[in-house]
């Protein structure tokens, strides 16, 4: 469990966080999505008792960030942004060398270092030295390390970067396997897909302040407004009058399509689609136009660029 | 306990065993080490024989200890650059926040690296040293005594650590590796300017004095240790980037605590002065205790000894003797008249000399300076006790009258410098180094300016004016 309240942080007369409400339950995932520079890492450092909170407080694990330190850092595993490895090791002593900075016994060590060297594919090279891995081995290995001591809380920053896809997918399932073994989990990432794919709630950090925080379909509904749907037909829509149910209106019309507006899609859509089979037998597919999370990221940003007067790519 | 050290273990044997597979690390190290005692062995042959051309009577033999505590020292510099680089290279090589992010206490992650600096140069410098000795017991030399051994493996010991923990220090308030080899010559230079005066020691044959030496050199090593795991602060490993320096921060840090809310200079007194002077409460009794002490102590040695000391002297000895320490104890002299500007000038170049002293040693050198006031205030009137005199009439009549305004000034003077030591090495959460320095230095420069200047201004102006009416008329 993650809570924080007001959450700030001043470097001389820089707030690099200012004011970060957020409350994360065990089995959900928090998506930190913002610019370089956003904020994103102070606040996860401040998480993880690294630094102390200018104004407001933490509690992470049930433990006070600024007072419990040390069991704040026990009840975390965090991927840092840059992995943080002794090149001069290898792959087996560098989780060895962590196991026993989280005081695991040697039973355990053995076993969670070898569950984790081959869940990643990288046990073959668990005895070379890490200056030799390649960039996607280190991140995995950089992520067995936060693994290590089965946390009850993750922080992760940009745990896929540097991966192939098929690493990239192995990684998602392992985060996804954590969160249904009730894990708290943060994310800070530039991959849209990943936390769209990944995330309960999704926070959008702009200049140390949390601009929205939500679900996907909480996002999309307050940043792109109501859902539209899609109805495809087979042949050409013939002109006929629509009886449609109330909080539905119809867009835009093509040959054979038409798009509607819909404010409770889960009340209206089967009278919708009842209409429409009543009226035109041809119906081939009635769908979501598709709005990413990309749309939405890009709007706030715009907006809250526009704000500050900045242009989007100055 | 044991778990705990443990901690400290696992971090330093980390660190050795990526040391020890770092061949850049080793070959320079392992080269200078065994090279350097046959260099020396040559250089000293080669300077005896030289000196020796021009009639001195110099044999190598003298040259062998002075010799050991140079082959001592130089392996531990060159691998200073071990602890240089603890904690800031890391930093550097963005390892040090998985170290960080671990539940491990500060004091297991410092102590752990120290124990890795300190090993590697002393593992470096006693085996040249064991080299030199090995190779100069071949060459039929008369050896220094055991004891002499012992005591300059001693000494290299508490270099090897003086100079560490001051590495370390060095380390963790360095952004950048290169600034933190640029500060080593803050230490490198010291050192070795200490290094001269126990080889003079060395020469002299004091051994006793040595041993002290290395007391002190190890007490000044445990300061810094404390001082370095006392400011030792994740956040500020982490929280900084690059080192820039801010003179707009620096004025505006100092210039806040200098000048507080105050809005006059009745008001700076009135609320600024007396709130530093508050914080000062505990160190004015420590200063006054070993004022008393200090006093008592030399007033007691003065009488034991100086009998014993004077039935060697002649009259014209103890005249001059009773001159020069009463002008250090800040005696009036009965027939010498000093200007006021000269005396307040002296004054305040001493208590800026032991203020400079108390800020590079941690307040040692400044209580140093105190006490041996203090002492010469005892000694002096020890000494007139013993001629026949009455140090309390001297007392009164000769020091008093501007001891009023200049005892109190040394006072919080003193009372300055041990709160510079004692705030330095405790910890100050959510302060940088930096900023703790500023605020201590506006604090000094607060109560300097403020009241120990004008105190020892009057004191000077009676010094030179009325002291000497009152004792010339008591004499009489």
């Amino acid at each position: 469990m993650i809570e924080t309240c007001d959450l700030s942080k001043q470097f001389n007369d820089f707030w690099a966080v200012d004011g970060v409400t957020i409350s994360v339950k065990p089995g959900q995932i928090l998506a930190l999505l913002g610019q370089n520079g956003a904020g994103k890492t102070t606040t996860v450092r401040m998480l993880n008792s690294l630094l102390i909170p200018t104004r407001g407080w933490a509690r992470v694990a049930g433990y006070d960030v600024f007072r419990d330190g040390n069991k704040v850092r026990a009840s975390v595993g965090v991927l840092t942004e840059q992995h943080g490895l002794y090149m001069r090791m290898t792959g087996d002593e560098y989780l060895e060398f962590f196991g026993q900075v989280y005081r695991l016994d040697s039973k355990t060590r053995k076993s969670r270092r070898d569950y984790l060297l081959d869940y990643f594919g990288i046990a073959g090279a668990a005895s070379h030295r890490i200056g030799e891995y390649s960039k996607g081995m280190r991140q995995k290995l950089a992520l067995a390390r936060a693994l290590m001591h089965e946390p009850p809380v993750l922080l992760l920053d940009e745990p896929t970067s540097a991966m192939d896809p098929e690493s990239a997918r192995l990684v998602r399932d392992e985060i996804a396997r954590l969160k249904s073994s009730q894990r708290t989990i943060v994310i800070c990432t530039h991959n849209l897909f990943e936390a769209e794919v990944l995330a309960d709630m999704i926070a959008i950090i702009y200049k140390g302040r949390i601009l929205m925080i939500g679900t996907l379909d909480e996002l999309k509904q307050k940043v792109l407004g109501t859902a539209e749907y899609e109805a495809l037909f087979s042949s050409d829509w013939r002109e006929e009058s629509l009886n449609l149910p109330s909080g539905v209106t119809l867009t835009e019309q093509g040959a054979s399509s038409l798009r509607f507006k819909v404010e409770r899609p889960l009340e209206a859509n089967p009278l919708l689609m009842h209409e429409l089979m009543s009226k035109h037998t041809s119906l081939m597919t009635f769908q979501e136009v598709p709005r990413s999370l990309e749309q939405v990221y890009l709007k706030v940003m715009a907006d809250a660029q526009a704000l500050h007067g900045e242009a989007l790519h100055a | 306990m044991r778990d705990d050290l443990y901690m400290v273990w696992l971090v330093a044997r980390r660190e050795l065993r990526d040391q020890f597979r770092d061949w850049r690390i080793l070959t320079p190290l392992l080269i200078l080490t065994l090279s350097f005692p046959l260099l020396m062995n040559v250089v000293a042959k080669q300077a005896v024989a030289y000196i020796n051309q021009y009639g001195a009577n110099l044999i190598v033999d003298r040259l062998v200890p002075f010799s050991v505590l140079i082959i001592g020292f130089f392996p531990i510099t060159i691998s200073l650059v071990v602890a240089l680089e603890s904690f800031v290279g890391e930093k550097e090589r963005g390892t040090i926040e998985p170290l960080l992010s671990s539940p491990m206490e500060n004091w297991q992650l410092y102590f752990g690296k120290l124990l890795v600096g300190i090993f590697t140069p002393l593992l470096a410098g006693y085996i040249s040293i064991i080299f030199y000795v090995i190779i100069v017991s071949r060459q039929h030399l008369n050896m220094p005594e055991p004891s002499v051994f012992v005591q300059l493996f001693m000494l290299t010991t508490a270099h090897a650590i003086l100079m560490v923990s001051a590495a370390m220090l060095i380390s963790v308030q360095s952004t950048t590796v290169r600034a933190a080899n640029l500060l080593a010559s803050f230490i490198v230079v010291p050192v070795a300017i200490l290094m001269q005066g126990e080889s003079a020691l060395l020469f002299w044959g004091n051994n006793q004095v040595l041993w002290l030496a290395v007391v002190a050199v190890i007490v000044m090593a445990a300061l810094l240790m404390r001082v370095g795991i006392s400011h030792f602060q994740r956040e500020y490993l982490l929280g900084r980037e690059f080192d820039t320096l801010n003179l707009r921060w620096v004025w505006k840090t100092f210039w806040a605590r200098f000048k507080g809310d105050a809005k006059t200079v009745g008001s700076w007194y009135h609320f600024e002065i007396w709130a530093t002077l508050r914080q000062l409460a505990i160190p004015f009794v420590i200063m006054i205790v070993m004022a008393v002490a200090g006093y008592l102590a030399s007033y007691q040695w003065a009488m034991a000894n100086v009998p014993a000391m004077l039935s060697h002297a002649t009259a014209g000895d103890i005249s001059d003797f009773v001159k020069s320490a009463g002008q250090s104890a800040g005696f009036a002299q009965q027939g010498v008249h000093l200007s006021a500007l000269f005396i307040f000038a002296n004054n305040v170049r001493s208590t800026l000399l032991a203020f400079l002293g108390g800020i590079v040693s941690f307040s040692v050198l400044g209580m140093l300076a105190y006490l041996v006031n203090v002492g010469f205030v005892g000694g002096l009137l020890g000494l007139v006790q013993l001629m026949g005199y009455s140090p309390t009439l001297l007392f009164v009549a000769g020091l008093l009258p501007h001891g009023i305004f200049e005892i109190p000034a040394q006072i919080i003077s003193g009372a300055l410098i041990l709160r510079i030591g004692a705030v330095l090495v405790t910890p100050q959460l959510g302060k940088s180094m930096g900023q703790m320095a500023l605020e201590l230095l506006a604090d000094w420069a607060k109560v300097f300016i403020g009241l120990v200047i004008p105190l020892l201004a009057v004191a000077a102006l009676i010094e030179a004016y009325v002291t000497p009416m009152i004792l010339t008329a008591v004499l009489k």
